[in-house]
C-alpha cells in the first residue's frame, strides 16, 4: 500500500504542514501519538533513543523527554511538550520548547503544533501543522537544528559520521 | 565556479567537519585529530567547504581557526530539508510500530 506523505514549508507564515497516511485504524494511530510507551518506539530518529521523564496527557499536562544515542549522552538536553487542547480521537495541540531535565524552558523559542486525525476506510490520515512563534525562533531552531539536529539527521543518512565524531 | 551546499554535504567527512565546527571554531590540526585521514585530505575538504561559502576564518596569534558560516536563509533551507528527512524516517518507524501493534492484537 502506498501511503501519502506531504511536507510543505511556508516561510512567510513560519508554518510547516505535514500530511501522512497510516495503515491502521484511528484508535491505534491516536494511541501512537499520545502514549509515551508507543512514542518511545518511533519518535526518535535512529540511532537515537527516547526516554520519557514525565507524561501527563491531558489539557495543561506535559510530556518531558530526552533523546540520546548509544554513543553520545546528550548532556541533559530535554524537550518539553505542553498539551494545550485535546479533542479525543480528533486533534490535540501542543507548545514545544527545549528545556532542562526539570522542564524549565531554555531560551524563549517555541513552536505550536496541532495534530489532527481523520479516519478513513482502511487508513488514518494525520495532519501536522507546526507554527514557529516568530522568524527569530525559526532561525534559532534552524541554528540549533543544524548544530544538534544535524547530528541526528546526518546520523540517519550515514552512521559513519557518528563513529568519526565519537572515536576521537 | 562557486560550489553549492549539496556538494559540501555529499561527503561524510565534510558533514562530520561541519558538525564539529558548528560547535566551536577549530584549527585545521584540531579538526584533523578527529579523523583517520591525512592532513592533506582534511585541507582538501576544508577548501571545498570554503568554496561552498560555509567556512569563516579567524586568525588568533599564529593559528587560523575555522568556524561554520552559513547565511540565515540557507541555514533554514538546510534545516527544513533535514527536518523533512527526519519526519519521513520517523513516520516510517511508526509504520513498523503500528504494524507490530496490529499483529499483536490479532
Amino acid at each position: 500500500m502506498s501511503l501519502l506523505f506531504d511536507f510543505v514549508a511556508d516561510k512567510e507564515t513560519k508554518t510547516i504542514y505535514i500530511t501522512r497516511e497510516f495503515a491502521a485504524d484511528l484508535d491505534l494511530v491516536w494511541d501512537a501519538f499520545t502514549k509515551s510507551e508507543i512514542l518511545e518506539q518511533w519518535y526518535a530518529p535512529k540511532p537515537y533513543q527516547l526516554r520519557t521523564k514525565e507524561m501527563d496527557f491531558r489539557e495543561g499536562g506535559r510530556w518531558l523527554y530526552t533523546m540520546f544515542s548509544p554513543e553520545n549522552d546528550n548532556k541533559g538536553r530535554y524537550s518539553l511538550v505542553e498539551y494545550i487542547t485535546i479533542q479525543p480521537k480528533s486533534n490535540f495541540s501542543t507548545k514545544n520548547t527545549f528545556s532542562d531535565e526539570n522542564g524549565n524552558s531554555i531560551g524563549s523559542a517555541f513552536s505550536i503544533v496541532k495534530n489532527s486525525f481523520k479516519a478513513g476506510s482502511d487508513k488514518t490520515t494525520v495532519y501536522v501543522e507546526k507554527v514557529f512563534d516568530d522568524l527569530a525562533t525559526l532561525e534559532m531552531m534552524a541554528t540549533n537544528g543544524f548544530k544538534e539536529g544535524t547530528a541526528a539527521g546526518f546520523n540517519n543518512l550515514d552512521e559513519y559520521l557518528l563513529t568519526l565524531i565519537t572515536n576521537k | 565556479m562557486r560550489r553549492d551546499i549539496f556538494q559540501a554535504i555529499a561527503d561524510p567527512t565534510r558533514r562530520a567537519i561541519l558538525v564539529l565546527i558548528a560547535v566551536q571554531a577549530m584549527t585545521p590540526n584540531a579538526i584533523a585529530e578527529h579523523f583517520d585521514i591525512t592532513r592533506q585530505s582534511i585541507s582538501k575538504h576544508l577548501r571545498v567547504l570554503s568554496e561552498c561559502d560555509l567556512l569563516a576564518q579567524k586568525q588568533e596569534g599564529r593559528e587560523i581557526f575555522y568556524e561554520l558560516k552559513i547565511d540565515k536563509m540557507k541555514e533554514i533551507d538546510t534545516w527544513l530539508a533535514q527536518f523533512r528527512k527526519i519526519t519521513e524516517e520517523r513516520f516510517q518507524q511508526l509504520d513498523q510500530v503500528l504494524y507490530n501493534l496490529k499483529n499483536k492484537k490479532k
